[in-house]
């Protein structure tokens, strides 16, 4: 194949341009799009079947928190375990119980419940809330976290899918 | 504004000008599609980097996690499956694309003066491209992987005299692989290899650069060609062919993940991976004290000859068409090469591995447990009772994949009588079910396929577990059956029931006669379950 010294026609040049823009761009979005899902989609990681027993109901006072620790599996990336969890439960009525993260919705704190005065208190930057999770003084810009609870047979069952309010 | 941005980096870095440098260099007028090896090559390491670093992400590098990690990147990450087939293939395609690459030079006799040193650079990426395949192999931690390298190992320890130091810096005992072994590998092929094939890719082009394209004798009187846009446009093209040759492997070619490295599995088989193949059969002609020849010092020789290719052939530029010699060589490379490696295909045993990054969940739970499944939907149970595993509560019965039942079992047959007509074995065998499903029964009963519901239920019909265990359940009078799909054959399972002892000649299981339906669903069902 021989070619001029001087540049080739223009017609060649941009055809040979627009060929290398245009293959470069669709291997570029071939390895950038699944790349982008992999990093930004994340795992399909399994629900573990949910709901954990954590309390009988006849053990819960209504109207009266109480701290419960329960064991679940805890899927964490290729790692799957057992953990202890704690949530403070208040059962509502004869039928219903609400279950609360033990984290204040400031910045994570554990916070814990004052008898005297019926609320619950975050001892870092003194956030307060209701037995029904609202906020009542302090920093905390939502009411307590919930967990997804079910009633059955007399057993309080705590799932593991935590409802900001 | 586009315009003042490049002044400014041309003014303070010279970068726009370097580019338009590199761009323009001339090439010779014969220059064109057999040139384009090098910059596909270049283009593959940086698909390894990319992919390398996107499974990083996700890798634990020690043993045993390692697989676990390799195994949630197949079977949970998005795409992850995607970016472990193009590692693993592009592996493969860049050793192919690095030797077609020097099989081009080597006819072309590019090598010559001066040409000599980026020969070298060139030799020695060929065989940092192999020391990343080599230590890759390990990194998946499954059954390959460990027994391939334990081979590895030993056959470096034949290295006279170097030996016993080779097997120190691999961190082995010469024996089995442990977690400083795999450590070495890894960081050989993530920390030091990479950086070494850069400065080496860098060096070869600073060379190819320095002494320009190799021309042929009739460039003489031509006049020469730029390299931009018309050779770029060609390597973008060969790019381009090669990266989509890459995906369709990627995406239509499984990479299986065997079973995790057990080192106690002394019925396994090792195989190198395709491209060390001809190694492994050229080894089998050397016995005894022999075998350091075909091991070690026949590849080091051959290794050195390519070398000094350049020194040995030091006669004029010459056509490519008149180079027979030349062409000699690599018919006779290819032959050996391609004799070598059918040879070693062809005795390699049959692998019927499974591919555990597609085991279900009803692989490994009892055969009761599956039936109970198949009771479960054959009763219409799901018409009360929801099986969803986030626990919907939408149903006249409680949700059982939540919570295990905690009704007596008196309750639950006169619960089955009532609502479902089962026999009896089936309601006692559904009650214990009920009550006390595991985790991964509870994953199977939405998941789980009829068939092999059906074929767990002839099992059971015909009493299997009498004296098979599958899934740890079950007797102990004949062999368990985990792991049998892999043992035998299909065909062989298939004709084993109709008359079991012209197979097993002191058997004492009597013969099966099933309808050719229900030979397929047993057949398939006990084959699918693991070791």
């Amino acid at each position: 194949m021989t070619e001029d010294k001087h540049p080739p026609p223009s017609t060649r040049r941009d055809f040979y341009s627009t060929a290398i823009n245009g293959l470069g761009s669709m291997i570029a979005a071939a390895l950038a799009l699944p790349a982008a899902l992999y990093l930004f989609v994340g795992a399909r990681t399994e629900k573990h079947a949910g709901f954990v027993e954590a309390a009988k109901l006849d053990d819960l006072q209504i109207g009266k928190p109480r701290e419960v620790t329960f064991e679940r599996t805890i899927v964490d990336g290729w790692r799957t375990s057992r953990e202890k969890t704690i949530a403070w439960v208040v059962r509502t009525d004869a039928k219903n119980v609400v279950a609360y993260s033990p984290q204040c919705t400031h910045l994570g704190c554990a916070y814990h419940f004052e008898e005297g005065q019926n609320q619950f208190v975050c001892p870092c930057h003194d956030s307060l809330f209701s037995i029904d999770g609202k906020v009542l003084g302090g920093p905390a810009p939502r009411p307590l976290d919930r967990y997804n609870v079910r009633v059955d047979s007399g057993k309080l069952l705590i799932g593991n899918q935590i409802q900001k309010a | 504004m586009i315009n003042h941005v490049l002044d400014w980096l041309e003014d303070r870095t010279g970068i726009p000008s370097a580019i338009r440098h590199f761009m323009n260099e001339e090439i010779p007028a014969s220059a064109g599609w057999h040139q384009v090896l090098g910059s596909v090559a270049a283009f593959g390491f940086l698909v390894q980097v990319l992919t390398g670093i996107l499974l990083a992400l996700n890798y634990a590098p020690t043993p045993g996690d390692a697989y676990d990690s390799l195994r949630y990147i197949v079977t949970e990450v998005t795409r992850g499956r995607l970016v472990r087939g193009l590692h693993h293939w592009g592996a493969s395609l860049m050793i192919v694309t690095v030797v077609l690459h020097m099989l081009q030079v080597f006819l072309w006799g590019a090598y010559k003066k001066p040409r000599e040193a980026t020969w070298i650079a060139g030799v020695l990426l060929l065989l940092l491209t192999l020391a990343f395949g080599l230590s890759g192999y390990l990194l998946p931690w499954d059954n390959r992987a460990y027994w391939g390298t334990v081979v590895t190992t030993r056959i470096s320890a034949l290295a006279p005299g170097a030996g016993p130091l080779v097997l120190k810096l691999l961190g082995s005992d010469g024996a089995s692989i442990g977690v400083v072994t795999f450590a070495r590998f890894y960081a050989a092929h993530v920390l030091i290899l990479p950086p070494l094939t850069l400065l080496l890719i860098a060096l070869h082009v600073y060379l190819v650069r320095r002494h320009g394209v190799a021309p042929v004798p009739s460039d003489e009187n031509q006049p020469k060609k730029k390299f931009y846009p018309g050779q770029v446009a060609k390597d973008t093209v060969a790019i381009f062919l090669w990266f989509a040759l890459l995906m369709g492997m990627a995406i239509l070619a499984r990479v299986p993940l065997g079973h995790v490295a057990d080192p106690t599995d002394l019925s396994y088989v090792p195989r190198p991976e395709w491209y060390f193949l001809f190694l492994f059969q050229f080894l089998k002609f050397f016995d005894g004290p022999m075998e350091v020849l075909g091991a070690v010092v026949i590849p080091t020789l051959a290794i050195f000859a390519l070398v000094l290719v350049p020194f040995i052939d030091r006669g004029k530029m010459t056509a490519v068409t008149k180079r027979i010699g030349a062409m000699g060589v690599v018919a006779f490379a290819a032959f050996a090469w391609a004799g070598l490696t059918a040879r070693a295909v062809a005795t390699t045993p049959e692998v019927r591995e499974m591919d555990l990054a597609m085991i279900q969940p009803w692989q490994e739970i009892s055969a009761g447990n599956l039936a109970s499944i198949g009771f479960f939907r054959q009763a219409n149970c799901a018409g009360c009772h929801t099986i969803s595993l986030t626990g919907g509560v939408n149903s006249a019965g409680p949700d059982l994949t939540a919570a295990p039942s905690e009704r007596t079992p008196e309750w639950l047959l006169e619960h089955f009588n009532a609502k479902a007509k089962l026999v009896d074995s089936q309601a006692q065998m559904l009650a214990v079910f009920v009550t006390k499903r595991s985790e991964k029964a509870v994953k199977a009963w939405a998941t789980a396929p009829q068939t092999a519901i059906d074929g767990a239920l002839i099992y059971l019909a015909n009493d299997c577990a009498g004296c098979h265990k599958i899934n740890g359940v079950g007797a102990d009078e004949g062999p368990p059956l985990n792991g049998v799909g892999e043992r035998r054959e299909h065909t062989w399972i298939e004709r084993h029931f109709a008359n079991p002892t012209k197979y097993v000649s002191n058997s004492s299981m009597p013969g099966f006669q099933f309808n050719p339906q229900d030979l397929k669903l047993i057949t398939d069902y006990i084959s699918a379950i693991p070791r």
